[in-house]
C-alpha cells in the first residue's frame, strides 16, 4: 500500500529532520538545569514541558534522536556489512564445510539475546553509546546473513546466473556483480526492520543504564529519569515514549510500504 | 526419526559447548580482577594472592574453563565473589521469580493472539482485519518497559488494583504470587502477542488458500468449520515454532522488566553482579539464558519432525 509507505516516510523523516536540526538549533539548550522551572507540563514556552531539572523536553527529544538514531543505523550498517558478505558466501560454496560454519555460528549468535550481548559486553567493557552499537550490531549480523544467503540461493539456480558462469565469471564476481544486485530490495527492506528494532534496543538499553551515559541525551535514559517521577508529572513519560512510538512505527510501516512497492511478492520474516 | 534426533542432539551438545566457551573467553579478557576489585587499590599482595587462591583465579585458564563447564554439569556453577554463597542457590531462588513471570507472559501473550490473529484471518480486508493489524503494527512499536510504566501509572498509582512494584514471593499463595506478576506479565507480553497474532493470521491465510480446504468445504462445511477443524490445526505448525522462540526471549526480557516494577528475579541478580564485578555470577546466569534458548531451539526441532515427517529426511 502506498499509504503504509507515506505516513512512514513521513514520520521517520520527521524525527531525522529533528535530529539533524538539533545540530544547529534547539529551543533550550537541552543540558542546561533550570530548576525553578522544574517539572511544567506542556505549555506556550516549554511545547513538551520540562523534567525534574527544567530542562527543555522537546529540545531534549530533539538531541536524543540523534543517539538513536545514530546506534541504530551504525547497528544496521554492522549487521549489513558483516552479515551480507558472510550470506553471500555461504550461498555461493551452498553445502561445503564454510557454508555449514557460516549458518552454524549465526545460530550461535542468534542464542544469545542481543539484551544478553549487551550484558556481557557492559560486564567487560563498561556501559556506553559504543557497546550498545557493538551488542545491537552483532545480534544484526545474522539476521543479514540469514535473508541474504536464502534469496542468494535461489538465484543461483538461475539461468543468467548459468550464463555468467559460462561467460567465465568467478564464483566471487558473479556474488558481487550478479547476485548482490537481485538481493539489494530485499536488505533495504530487511534493513527498515532491523533499524526500527535497533530503534527500540537502544532505548532499552539506555533504560537499564547499559546504553548512552549522560551527558548524552536519550530516550531511554529519559524514560528512566521519568518512572520516579512518573505519579506527579506523567509527561515526562508520555513524550520520550510516544517519540519511540512513533519512530519504530514510522519505520514499521515504511518498511511494509517498501516492501510492497519494491517487490510484491517479497515476504519478509520478522525477526 | 532416531537418526534425526541424534543428530539433532549432536549439534545441541557441540551449541552449547561453542556457546559455553565464547562466554567464558569474553569474561576472562574482562579487564580488572575480581579479587583486586574485591580488595580495594591498597590490598597487600600476600592478601591478594591468598585470596586469588581462594577463589581460584590462580589456576592456568584452561583448567579452570574444564572446571566451571564439568561443575555446570553437575551442578555446581561456583561460588559468588561477593556473597560467598554458591551461585546455584543464588540463581534458583531468582527463577521462581523470573521463570514464571516469562511462562505467565507467554500464556498471556497466546490468549491475546490466537483470537486476535483468527479473527483477522477470518475476516481479511475487513474492517475487523484491520483494526486488528493496526492494533498489531502499534503493539510491535511499544517498548514493554514504557508500557509497564503506564501500567503502573493507570492500574497500581491511580486505579490501586495492584502494587506498584516488588515481590513478596509464593509463601503467600500461588493467587498473591500470580497478581503480583500481573502487570510485569501483561507489560512482557503485549509486544509478544503483537507479532504472535500477526503469524497466527498469515498462517492461517496460507492454509485457507490451500486445496484439502475446498475440498472440505466441497464435502458440505461451512466456512467456520472447515477453519476449526482442518485450518487451525494445519496453521498452528509455525505458530508454535514462534512460541517456542517467544519463551527464551520473554525469559531475557524479563530482565529489563524486572528493572521497573523492582522485582527480585535473574535480571536485577544480574546488574547487581555487573557492578560488583562477580563475574562467575554474570557467567552462569548467561550461560543459563543461553542454554534455554539453545534447549527449546531443539525442542522445537523435535516437535517440528513429529508434526511434519517430511523434516526427519533433511539435515
Amino acid at each position: 500500500m502506498k499509504r503504509n509507505l507515506f505516513i512512514g516516510s513521513a514520520l521517520t523523516a520527521v524525527f531525522i529532520l529533528a535530529a539533524l536540526i538539533s545540530f544547529v538549533w534547539t529551543p533550550f539548550d537541552h543540558a542546561v538545569l533550570n530548576i525553578p522551572n522544574k517539572l511544567q507540563t506542556p505549555n506556550g514556552t516549554h511545547l513538551l514541558g520540562t523534567d525534574h531539572f527544567g530542562r527543555d523536553i522537546l529540545s531534549m527529544i530533539m538531541v536524543g534522536a540523534r543517539t538513536s538514531i545514530a546506534v541504530a543505523l551504525v547497528a544496521v550498517g554492522i549487521g549489513m556489512g558483516l552479515g551480507v558478505p558472510l550470506g553471500l558466501w555461504a550461498a555461493a560454496r551452498q553445502g561445503s564445510w564454510m557454508d555449514e560454519l557460516i549458518m552454524r555460528g549465526n545460530d550461535l549468535v542468534f542464542a544469545f539475546p542481543s539484551l544478553v550481548i549487551a550484558i556481557l559486553i557492559t560486564a567487560i567493557f563498561g556501559a556506553g553509546a559504543v557497546n550498545a552499537i557493538i551488542a545491537i550490531g552483532i545480534f544484526n549480523i545474522p539476521v543479514f546473513a540469514r535473508i541474504t544467503r536464502g534469496a542468494a540461493l535461489s538465484l543461483w539456480q538461475r539461468e543468467f546466473i548459468l550464463a555468467a558462469r559460462v561467460a567465465g565469471k568467478s564464483t566471487g564476481r558473479i556474488s558481487v556483480e550478479h547476485i548482490l544486485p537481485n538481493v539489494t530490495n530485499l536488505l533495504i527492506v530487511q534493513g527498515t526492520i532491523q533499524f526500527s528494532l535497533g530503534i527500540l534496543a537502544e532505548a532499552g538499553l539506555s533504560y537499564v543504564g547499559l546504553g548512552a551515559q549522560p551527558p548524552l541525551p536519550s530516550w531511554g535514559r529519559m524514560l528512566a529519569d521519568a518512572q520516579t517521577m512518573v505519579s506527579i508529572a506523567p509527561h515526562m513519560a508520555l513524550v520520550p515514549g510516544f517519540a519511540i512510538i512513533l519512530m519504530v512505527l514510522g519505520l514499521n510501516l515504511m518498511g511494509d510500504g517498501l516492501r510492497d512497492y519494491l517487490d510484491p511478492r517479497l515476504r519478509v520474516v520478522r525477526a | 526419526m532416531l537418526r534425526y534426533t541424534l543428530k539433532r542432539l549432536l549439534s545441541l551438545l557441540i551449541s552449547l559447548a561453542v556457546a559455553s566457551l565464547v562466554i567464558f573467553v569474553v569474561i576472562e579478557v574482562a579487564p580488572g580482577d575480581p579479587a583486586s576489585f574485591m580488595l580495594g587499590m591498597n590490598a597487600q599482595p600476600e592478601t591478594l594472592a591468598a585470596l586469588r587462591s581462594e577463589l581460584g583465579l590462580d589456576v592456568p585458564k584452561v583448567q579452570r574453563y574444564f572446571a566451571w563447564v564439568s561443575g555446570m554439569l553437575s551442578g555446581d556453577f561456583g561460588t559468588s565473589y561477593t556473597y560467598r554463597t554458591p551461585v546455584i542457590d543464588m540463581i534458583s531462588g531468582r527463577l521462581w521469580v523470573s521463570l514464571p513471570l516469562a511462562l505467565y507472559a507467554l500464556v498471556l501473550s497466546s490468549l491475546i493472539a490466537f483470537p486476535a490473529g483468527i479473527f483477522a484471518a477470518s475476516r481479511r480486508g475487513q474492517a475487523g482485519d484491520i483494526s486488528v493489524m493496526g492494533a498489531t503494527q502499534l503493539g510491535v512499536a511499544v517498548p514493554n518497559f514504557w508500557f509497564a510504566m503506564i501500567l503502573v501509572l493507570v492500574f497500581a498509582i491511580n486505579l490501586r488494583w495492584f502494587a506498584a512494584g516488588g515481590f513478596i514471593g509464593w509463601n503467600n499463595g500461588f493467587w498473591v504470587g500470580l497478581h503480583a506478576l500481573t502487570l510485569p506479565a501483561i507489560a512482557l507480553a503485549l509486544p509478544q502477542a503483537a507479532i504472535l497474532a500477526r503469524v497466527m493470521r498469515s498462517s492461517l491465510l496460507d492454509v485457507l488458500g490451500e486445496d484439502f480446504m475446498r475440498t472440505a468445504r466441497a464435502k458440505g462445511l461451512s466456512e467456520r468449520q472447515a477453519l476449526w477443524r482442518h485450518g487451525l490445526r494445519n496453521a498452528l505448525i509455525p505458530v508454535l515454532t514462534i512460541i517456542g522462540l517467544q519463551f527464551s526471549f520473554l525469559l531475557a526480557g524479563s530482565i529489563i522488566i524486572e528493572q521497573v516494577f523492582y522485582l527480585p528475579g535473574l535480571g536485577r541478580l544480574v546488574f547487581q553482579s555487573i557492578s560488583a564485578r562477580d563475574l562467575i555470577v554474570v557467567e552462569s546466569i548467561v550461560m543459563l539464558l543461553v542454554f534455554s534458548v539453545i534447549m527449546v531451539n531443539f525442542l522445537v526441532d523435535l516437535a517440528y519432525a513429529v508434526v511434519d515427517p517430511r523434516l526427519r529426511s533433511r539435515t
